[in-house]
């Protein structure tokens, strides 16, 4: 399942950006791969990333991901309740399962992202 | 046939690609610990081998009334120790790797965990490490990992086997690690608290300390909570039946060295390393972790859990490069504790702490002896200062019968005539007595 209005990475991350922030979560192919999350180390507030930086690990009864910030900007929140329910990110990826919101430094890195057409053409070709 | 998967020619190649000769390649091994040759002997019978192992066996003194610690200590074994963990089902020093189908070592290793978090007052417990000096090198890593900081403070009443191995891991590492110098016997504390700021990751302190002597760090870990650092405690389980845990007094991370639980003391081991911590870091915790669960039908059962922490799965980002235990020194450790019972560890720790008081208060009436440090507090060890190099001393003491203790000299400077004494359970008052007028004798 692919939302519309987000805009997407190759690594499976989504971005719902809004105004000068960026929701950012996994996208529903990406917790079908992981399976049962078991786990989120979420990035601390105040931390700045560049775009393709580490800033989160989801890990799953399988398998540790690494979260890879979609664009460069600075945490200003996160979704705490991940870290007694990781399996939100199962049940509801894009609503109740994102993992934190940046404030956007660099507009261009948005620029970069794919919107949901390319994303579910880019998935058709994996 | 060598055991050696590659030709020649590929082993040139390999050098070629990295720009190196042999003899660079292995340029970090002491010239003299090389080999001179691998021209070796032609095999020997079975009996001429035993016969060479007793001749260099019978080089070793086992018959020395040992007054030896520092990190490895004498305790009384009962047989069953022995008896049980050498069951055919229990048998095997190491980790299972089809782990689910080996349901009793998984229940043996949870016990484990739970008697070590048990006796440090701490939540969370791992399957165990090699030994006390690489348990707390990993707890070291784990609060780099945790605090996300580069800066660890250590004292020197540290094991110094444990910081030497701590310097040897991290040589190649981008850590910044401060040594304070112990005072009194104790902690430094106003050094430790002046090098800890913001980039301090963790401290790290051992109670009893090397020296024997023991403290309460309730005062450092609050201090070192404040600048957002970790405190890590290395302690000596025993001592753990009557003393102040290192998880009341604050500390986020406890290691030491299981040894004292049911096994011999012997040269290179194999010892036991444990480490327990907070529930809220046991992400970050090295090595295998065994929890408990139920199956489709409801049983108990036992697995290896949080495994995406570990090497076969997270690869370079795993949290160690541990991926196996001490499964059967856990196992001894925990049959041993098991014995005993929580009155019996008790007690044992007791009769330690009253047999080394006494001892000092007989050693402390040759005129000759003095107390090294002013500290009155320790466990079952004390360094007492002799008029003379302690090492000669001691050596003399070998030809009388007795392990008399510890040479300081080697690993600290300005010690050259300081001794650590050691008392266990196991040491009479006969044998303290006869220890004090050998002494006496030799001085």
């Amino acid at each position: 399942m692919v939302v519309e209005g987000l805009l997407y990475t190759k690594e499976h991350e989504w971005a719902r950006v809004e105004g000068d922030t960026a929701t950012i979560g996994i996208t529903d192919y990406a917790q079908e791969m992981l399976g049962e999350i078991v786990f989120v180390e979420l990035p601390v507030v105040g931390k700045e990333f560049q775009s393709h930086d580490e800033m989160a690990v989801v890990e799953s009864t399988k398998a540790a991901s690494d979260i890879y910030s979609p664009v460069k900007g600075k945490v200003v929140q996160v979704n705490s309740e991940l870290e007694s329910k990781p399996e939100l990110i199962n049940e509801d990826c894009y609503k109740m399962g994102w993992i934190c919101r940046l404030e956007i430094a660099d507009r261009k890195s948005v620029e970069t992202l794919m919107d949901s057409k390319q994303y579910e053409e880019y998935l058709e070709g994996l | 046939m060598p055991f050696i998967s590659n030709t020649p020619e590929q082993q040139k190649q390999m050098l070629a690609d990295i720009g190196l000769t042999m003899d660079e390649l292995f340029a970090d091994i002491p010239a003299e610990l090389m080999a001179k040759s691998f021209d070796l002997p032609a095999g020997a019978s079975e009996q001429q081998v035993r016969e060479r192992l007793a001749e260099l066996s019978d080089k070793n003194s086992t018959d020395l009334i040992c007054f030896l610690g520092g990190g490895f200590y004498d305790h009384f074994i009962p047989a069953a120790v022995n008896s049980i963990i050498s069951r055919g089902e229990f048998y095997t020093a190491y980790t299972p790797y089809q782990p689910e189908l080996s349901q009793g070592t998984l229940q043996a290793i949870y016990e484990f965990q739970s008697a070590i978090c048990r006796l440090t007052e701490m939540e969370v417990a791992n399957a165990s490490l090699y030994d006390g000096g690489t348990a707390v090198y990993e707890a070291m890593m784990m609060a780099l990992r945790i605090t996300g900081r580069n800066k660890v403070v250590i004292d020197d009443s540290v094991n110094p086997i444990y910081r030497v191995m701590i310097h040897s891991y991290t040589r190649n590492l981008r850590i910044e690690l401060e040594e304070t110098h112990c005072k009194d016997g104790l902690a430094n504390r106003e050094q430790i608290l002046d090098r800890v700021d913001d980039q301090t990751a963790a401290v790290i302190l051992q109670n009893p300390n090397f020296f024997g002597c023991i403290e309460d760090f309730s005062d450092i870990a609050a201090a070192v909570h404040k600048k957002g650092a970790l405190l890590i405690v290395s302690c000596y389980p025993i001592s753990l039946g009557i003393l102040k845990t290192p998880g009341a007094m604050g500390a986020d991370i406890v290691t030491g060295e299981g040894q004292s639980l049911g096994m011999p003391v012997s040269f290179g081991g194999p010892y036991l390393g444990f480490m327990a911590s907070r529930k809220q870091y046991v992400h970050k915790m090295p090595g295998r972790i065994v929890g408990e669960t139920t199956d489709k039908i409801g049983r108990r059962a036992y697995v290896l859990t949080l495994q995406a922490r570990e090497q076969h799965i997270r690869r370079d980002k795993a949290t160690s490069n541990i991926c196996s235990n001490e499964a059967l020194c856990a196992l001894t450790a925990l049959v041993y504790l098991s014995l005993l019972g929580k009155e019996g560890l008790k007690a044992t720790a007791q009769l330690c702490a009253d047999k080394a008081s006494y001892a000092y208060q007989r050693l402390m009436k040759i005129s000759k002896v003095q107390p090294h440090f002013r500290a009155k507090w320790f466990f079952n060890e004390f360094v007492l200062d002799l008029p003379c190099e302690a090492a000669g001393v001691i050596a003399k003491l070998i030809e009388e019968g007795f392990a008399a203790g510890f040479p300081l000299s080697r690993y600290y400077q300005g010690m050259e005539n300081s001794m650590l004494i050691c008392v266990t359970e196991k040491r009479t008052k006969q044998q303290i007595g006869m220890l004090a007028e050998a002494l006496e004798s030799v001085l």
